[in-house]
C-alpha cells in the first residue's frame, strides 16, 4: 500500500471544509445577488431616498451592522433579549414536556389539558400580548410569550413522540423488571431525541418570533423590539434589516447549539 | 416441575390454546418444536406472565423469576453491547459481564453498537442480555435464529450448566438433538404430538 506523504495529507485536510463551503455558499450567494438586483432596480425605479425607504442595498445594511455593532448598547441590547427569549424557551419546553408526560400517562389530564393547549395554540398572539401586559410588567411579557408560544408545539411534538415509543422495547423494560427511571433513561429520552430536536427547533424559531414581536408592542429596555420598534418611527430601514438579521442570527446560533448539544451523542450510535 | 394445566387463550376468534397441558422438567435444557404458528411463542409468553390466560393454571418459577427471550432481538440501538449486559445486572453482580460475552462468544466487542452488529451476534447479545437476568427459569424464543450451527451447539452446551431450567424454542433439527428434553407441540390450537 502506498504511503501518504505528508503534504497530501495536509491538502486533504483542506480539502473537505472547502468542499463543505463550496456546497454551502451557492444558495447565500444566489440570494444575495437577487436583493442586490432588487434593490439597484428600485433605485432606478424610485430614486431619491427610495433605497433607504423601501429596500436598502446588503453594502448599506452590512454598514449599519457594522456601526451598532461596534457601540457597548448593542451587546447590552442582545443580551438582555437574548436572556427573555431563552428564558421564555426554557420554561415553554419544560411546561411543554411535563403537559405530554401528563397528558399521555393521565386521561383526566388529557381531557383536562389538550383543549386548553389547543386553544393557546389557536389564539392571536397579539391578544396573549396585550393580555400579558395588563397582567404583568412590560418586562416580563416577551418571556412569558415566548413561552406560551411554545409550550404547544412542544407538547404536540413529545405527545406523538412517547405515543410512538416501540411497545416492544416497554415491554422488554417490563419483562426485565427495569425501575422506571430506568425506562425513562434508557428507552424514553433515547427514543425521544428525535422528537425533542424537532421540537426544540420549531420552538427557538417561535419563540423569538413571539418574543420580538412582544419586545415591539411593549418597549421593554432593552431589547431588540425596543431597536426595531424605533427604526420603524425613524424610518431607518438599513437598521431594520440589520437589527432583523441580528434576531435571525441570535436564533439560528441558539437554534445551532441546541441542536448540537442533542445530536452529538446519536452520531455514534451508527443508526 | 413446571406444570400449565387445562390453559385456554384466544385472540378474538382464534384459540392459540385450548385446555393445553405441559409438564416440563425442572432442570437441564427443553426443547419446545413445532409447525410456525403453532403456539409455543404464546406459551413462553405466558409463562413469563406476559400473556393473560384466559383459563387453567401454571406451576412453577413466579413471572418475575423468569427470564424471556424475545423472538426478536429488541436491542437499544443507543447502548454498547457491555451496556446492555450492565443495563440488567445488578451494581454487585456486574463483574459477570466478560463470563456472559464469553458465553455469548461476544469477546471483544464490548464498546460496539448493535448497529454494527451482525444478524447472528444481535441474537447472541440478546441471548446474553436474557441469562444476566438472575432468574430461576430462562424462557429463550428461537435463540439461535441467525447463528451459525457449530457456534449454537457450543452455547448450547453452556446452556445446560446453568443452574436453572431452560425452556427454548427452535425448529433446528441439530439443536433439538442436543437438548436434555425434546416436547414436539402441533396446533393451532396447541397440543403435544
Amino acid at each position: 500500500m502506498a504511503a501518504v506523504c505528508p503534504t497530501t495529507r495536509s491538502t486533504m485536510g483542506w480539502a473537505k471544509p472547502l468542499k463543505k463551503l463550496l456546497y454551502a455558499l451557492p444558495a447565500p450567494a444566489f440570494w444575495l445577488g437577487v436583493w442586490q438586483l432588487s434593490a439597484l432596480w428600485v433605485d432606478q425605479r424610485v430614486g431619491g431616498r427610495g433605497n433607504e425607504l423601501l429596500l436598502p442595498y446588503p453594502a448599506s445594511v452590512l454598514n449599519a451592522l457594522l456601526s451598532l455593532v461596534g457601540t457597548g448598547a448593542f451587546w447590552g441590547t442582545v443580551l438582555a433579549s437574548l436572556g427573555r427569549v431563552a428564558a421564555g424557551l426554557a420554561v415553554g419546553v419544560l411546561l411543554g414536556a411535563l403537559l405530554a408526560v401528563l397528558t399521555c400517562a393521565l386521561p383526566w389530564a388529557d381531557r383536562l389539558f389538550s383543549p386548553a393547549i389547543r386553544v393557546v395554540r389557536a389564539a392571536p398572539v397579539a391578544s396573549f400580548i396585550l393580555l400579558v401586559l395588563l397582567w404583568t410588567g412590560r418586562n416580563a411579557v416577551p418571556a412569558v410569550i415566548a413561552a406560551l408560544m411554545v409550550v404547544p408545539v412542544v407538547w404536540d411534538s413529545l405527545s406523538r413522540g412517547i405515543q410512538a415509543v416501540d411497545r416492544k422495547l416497554l415491554e422488554l423494560a417490563q419483562a426485565y423488571r427495569f425501575p422506571w427511571g430506568r425506562t425513562v433513561r434508557l428507552i424514553y429520552l433515547p427514543s425521544l431525541r428525535p422528537h425533542i430536536l424537532s421540537a426544540l427547533t420549531t420552538a427557538t424559531g417561535l419563540a423569538w418570533k413571539s418574543g420580538v414581536a412582544a419586545e415591539v408592542l411593549c418597549l421593554p429596555q432593552p431589547s431588540l423590539g425596543h431597536q426595531i420598534y424605533y427604526t420603524k418611527y425613524y424610518l431607518d430601514i438599513p437598521e431594520l434589516f440589520a437589527w432583523t438579521a441580528v434576531t435571525v442570527a441570535l436564533s439560528m446560533a441558539l437554534e445551532r447549539v441546541l441542536r448540537i448539544c442533542l445530536t452529538r451523542q446519536s452520531g455514534r450510535w451508527g443508526t | 416441575m413446571i406444570l400449565c394445566k387445562d390453559l385456554c387463550i384466544s385472540f378474538g376468534d382464534r384459540a392459540v390454546m385450548d385446555r393445553f397441558s405441559l409438564q416440563i422438567p425442572e432442570r437441564g435444557v427443553t426443547a419446545l418444536s413445532g409447525p410456525s404458528g403453532c403456539g409455543k411463542t404464546t406459551l413462553l409468553r405466558v409463562l413469563a406472565g406476559l400473556e393473560r390466560r384466559q383459563y387453567g393454571t401454571t406451576q412453577g418459577p413466579a413471572p418475575q423469576e423468569t427470564a424471556i427471550l424475545f423472538q426478536d432481538d429488541r436491542l437499544l440501538p443507543w447502548r454498547t453491547v457491555a451496556q446492555h449486559l450492565t443495563d440488567v445486572l445488578p451494581r454487585d453482580r456486574r463483574s459477570l459481564v466478560p463470563a456472559l460475552l464469553a458465553l455469548a462468544e461476544l469477546e471483544g466487542e464490548e464498546a460496539t453498537y448493535p448497529a454494527a452488529l451482525s444478524g447472528g451476534m444481535g441474537r447472541r447479545l440478546a441471548l446474553a442480555r436474557c441469562l444476566a437476568l438472575d432468574a430461576k427459569l430462562y424462557l429463550l424464543d428461537e435463540p439461535f435464529a441467525g447463528v451459525d450451527l457449530p457456534r449454537a451447539l457450543r452455547i448450547l452446551e453452556r446452556l445446560k450448566d446453568l443452574p436453572a431450567p431452560v425452556v427454548l424454542v427452535s425448529h433446528e433439527e441439530s439443536v433439538l438433538s442436543h437438548a436434555d428434553h425434546v416436547i414436539q407441540l402441533d396446533g393451532p390450537p396447541l397440543k403435544r404430538c
